[in-house]
């Protein structure tokens, strides 16, 4: 699903990737560790067309990113590690994920409600007024509901209550998720443990250890 | 095309919440009511009377705060998407570059747009309402001039934002640049042709480039204007190439460094990280 070909990568005249071969299989679970400044985020800016590589080839499917960026985009749904600030209102955010995501508003809301969240309720209110733990819902009910190939999670639960960490965990052990890929980055094993099937961790830009579970 | 007016619309509604956009309004739309109120439009001064003299006042306001406003709110919006990682979520989606970048431009324009055309269209409904002459021809050419100025300044600041990494190095930098463009109208210009510190055809040519001066001199053309009122570097130019000759090459050009601007910045942002 995810094929990463001898990714190089600088910032700020400091080489943060140096060298990156992956290849994720579908249905893969896969957790990136790492300390702080790995390159777990750089990766991950990477494989979502934030970040132009200094060398390398990224595919996502049979879509090279750097030619085919809406395509390759169509099939990865991201959560941040912090929600950021977007002024959107709740609406207006839900419109953007549904025209330019290619979901369903209802099936948004049905998510967030399995998280205990009445989006309607609050969708006059601008997303960045929200709670830390309500932006956090939001954005991984958005996630959800994209018909989506490969999830890509930043700490996800970072903001999370105890129930909406056991529905996040419901959620990604359901049966329809076994065939789609999910690249985790966290620094939580522990409640990760029963799901991920891969372990991949970068130190220094470079990955250093490469394991299924 | 649909996902580039979704993000148009988006950032319209947005920014039409915002208090930058309320003060910005409130400025244009309070200006109008002032100058009626005042008296301004009743009075004889310089050959001007009614609604043609309102408009010379507007103009000269136009001049100062709309290259001002649009740069500031421009660049501060767009770097502080950016530096705070909103664009890290939003283009993590499947839209093109060029539907993004295009679609906020559009979304801007009419943030811009809207506020003048409302505000010209009330001292249109006052000047109306209390029987007066409207100029219709310079009412058109005027709203041209200020569409196309506006367009100028919103290239010139998504160039600086999309060329910069933090929004206070783009703030600066957009500050720097009004300073420089209100500094280059009459005032230092005609310091330079007195002091002789550079040939008459360079300061000519300064004025001309000078998209702040351009509109300046275009828009006080419509006005047939004496020398007291527009200045010597600008009367010049307005002798030289005739009143429909400057509105012409005003309009031309102030809408060619706008496309030019927006244009490069669009390159910048499509060849650069994004974050």
């Amino acid at each position: 699903m995810i094929t990463i070909q001898n990714l190089d990568k600088t910032l700020s005249r400091q080489k943060i990737l140096s060298g990156i071969t992956l290849d994720i299989a579908d249905g893969e679970k896969v957790l990136f560790l790492g300390h702080n400044g790995a390159g777990k985020t750089t990766l991950i800016r990477c494989l979502l067309g934030e970040y132009r590589p200094d060398c390398g080839k990224i595919f996502v499917g049979n879509h090279p990113l750097a030619g085919e960026r809406v395509e390759a985009l169509r099939k990865i749904a991201f959560v941040p590690q912090l929600p950021p600030p977007i002024r959107f209102t709740l609406n207006e955010l839900f419109e953007y994920a549904a025209k330019i995501g290619h979901c369903s508003i209802d099936k948004i809301k049905e998510n967030s409600l399995y998280f205990g969240l009445d989006a309607d309720a609050h969708k006059h209110k601008a997303f960045h007024k929200l709670s830390g733990g309500m932006k956090q819902k939001i954005l991984i009910s958005i996630a959800f509901s994209r018909d989506a190939e490969v999830f890509v999670f930043d700490e996800p639960t970072a903001n999370l209550d105890s129930v909406g960490r056991d529905r996040f965990r419901e959620l990604i052990g359901a049966p329809e998720m076994r065939r789609k890929t999910i690249l985790f980055i966290s620094h939580r094993l522990e409640e990760l443990a029963k799901v991920v099937t891969r372990i991949i961790e970068l130190d220094l830009g470079k990955v250093v250890r490469d394991e299924p579970v | 095309m649909k996902p580039l007016f979704t993000i148009a619309k988006l950032d319209f509604l947005e920014s039409f919440r915002s208090r930058w956009f309320i003060g910005y309004a409130a400025v244009f739309l309070l200006l109008v009511v002032t100058l009626f109120l005042s008296g301004i439009t009743e009075s004889r001064v310089m050959g001007f009377s009614g609604l043609t003299r309102l408009l010379l006042i507007f103009i000269q306001a136009c001049n100062i705060i709309l290259p001002i406003f649009i740069l500031v709110t421009t660049v501060r919006t767009i770097a502080k998407e950016r530096d705070n990682n909103v664009f890290e979520y939003l283009l993590s989606f499947p839209v093109s570059l060029a539907a993004y970048y295009w679609g906020k431009v559009l979304g801007r324009l009419l943030v811009i747009w809207v506020p003048l055309l409302l505000s010209l269209l009330l001292a249109l409904g006052i000047g109306l309402i209390r029987g007066g002459e409207i100029p219709w021809r310079i009412l058109a050419l005027y709203t041209a001039l200020l569409a196309f100025s506006s367009l100028t300044f919103l290239g010139i600041g998504f160039f600086i934002s999309v060329s910069t990494k933090s929004q206070e190095l783009a703030l600066g930098i957009a500050l720097f640049v009004w300073l420089l463009l209100i500094a280059l109208i009459d005032i230092a210009l005609i310091g330079f042709l007195i002091q002789k510190m550079a040939p008459d055809n360079l300061i000519f040519a300064l004025a001309l480039l000078n998209p702040v001066q351009t509109f300046r001199i275009a828009a006080i053309a419509l006005f047939d204007p004496v020398l007291s009122v527009i200045g010597p570097t600008s009367y010049f130019l307005l002798d030289t190439f005739g009143s429909t000759g400057i509105i012409a090459y005003a309009l031309l050009y102030l809408g060619f460094i706008g496309l030019l601007f927006l244009s490069l910045g669009y390159l910048v942002f499509r060849r650069r990280d994004l974050l």
